[in-house]
């Protein structure tokens, strides 16, 4: 297979993905349960994200004291409970993994 | 079920123009985080030697930045199309998800909206897309900002990959900047977590999440994201 048609079935396959539950929601009736189960689509998906990048360090799995990544996610945390603010919550979490990597490496 | 609250919130819709740009403005703080990956595959697929035009491409057809990290290590180790095929389908499958979630709110556009805003439909612009919806706010012209958000993510995403292919990935700052996007989704999540089913859904997905983190091809996400989705569920069932 020539690699441009790889590529060009590897997007047509991700865009019909995409599309799936799109178009099909305008063909069939959805079961109950499924339209309930939407509200925590993105609570789950983007936490299952958010923790496993946080936990991974230096592509290893890291939930030791010294990945300064957990120490910020978790200020970020309480920053964006408080806050509701995106950008207030970025900017405190960037200044705070870089406080914690130099900490991290005088300590 | 949100729908008919939004629209007793709704006073005038916004128009087009203000709903676009601030697609684009919620957007832009993620591309921080985007850039590096751009970056990052761009650099990756030169160095598998995959040829400028099709890396470029890889990144404005498929348009998955995971997806395409771990198909350009294929193609540099010549695993056959099938195969790649097959994988690429399999880091994508969480796109469903969001396709799911955002179908009631899309139902009323054109199929030409629909396919357009699929192409768009990323982790990132889902992530803001969605927070959007979930907001209040008259919804008629919202799949405007999804269109600004997509755009703007989709546009950074070829800029980001050509700098990748033509200069590298040596910013050293490279791999700091990247956790903009995990703070981005901690920003959106956090303030989203309303009920205890909530809470249980998210709190479940994320510790599955690095439980499963040896699972090949992203699966283990598909696997967080619905355990999840089912706590979630069995949680507000209980407590009804």
């Amino acid at each position: 297979m020539s690699l441009w048609l790889v590529i060009l079935l590897a997007g047509l396959l991700t865009f019909a993905t995409r599309l799936s539950f799109i178009l099909l929601h305008d063909h069939i009736k959805l079961p109950n349960w499924f339209q309930r189960g939407l509200r925590f689509v993105p609570l789950a998906v983007l936490s299952a994200i958010i923790l496993p990048e946080l936990a991974t360090h230096n592509a290893a799995l890291d939930l030791s004291l010294h990945n300064p990544q957990l120490y910020a996610g978790a200020l970020a945390v309480l920053v964006a409970w408080r806050t509701k603010n995106v950008l207030l919550t970025i900017l405190a979490g960037m200044v705070a993994l870089l406080v914690f990597q130099a900490l991290l490496r005088i300590l | 079920m949100l729908a008919p609250e939004i629209m007793n919130e709704s006073t005038m819709p916004t128009t087009r123009g203000r709903e676009f740009w601030r697609g684009v403005r919620d957007e832009a703080p993620i591309l921080l985080g985007v850039a590096p990956f751009g970056l990052i595959f761009g650099a990756l697929a030169i160095d598998a030697h995959i040829a400028v035009p099709v890396a470029q491409a890889m990144s404005s057809i498929i348009f998955a930045g995971a997806s395409q990290i771990i198909a350009a290590q294929m193609i540099g180790t010549g695993t056959s199309g099938l195969v790649i095929l097959l994988v690429v389908s399999v880091v994508n499958l969480r796109h469903a998800l969001y396709s799911a979630s955002v179908a009631p709110y899309v139902r009323h556009l054109s199929p030409g909206w629909k396919i357009l805003l699929a192409c768009l439909l990323t982790d990132e612009a889902y992530a803001v897309t969605i927070t959007h919806y979930n907001q209040e706010g008259h919804p008629a012209n919202k799949h405007w900002y999804f269109l600004g958000a997509g755009l703007t993510l989709w546009t950074t995403w070829q800029v980001s990959t050509a700098m990748g292919i033509f200069i590298g990935a040596q910013l050293p700052l490279a791999w700091s900047l990247d956790f903009v996007l995990p703070l981005t989704f901690i920003a959106l999540v956090i303030p989203a977590l309303k009920d205890k089913a909530g809470v249980a859904a998210a709190v479940t997905a994320a510790l599955v999440g690095v439980l499963t983190l040896g699972f090949p091809f992203k699966t283990g996400l598909l696997v967080a994201a619905f355990l999840g989705i089912l706590i979630g569920l069995l949680m507000e069932g209980r407590s009804k």
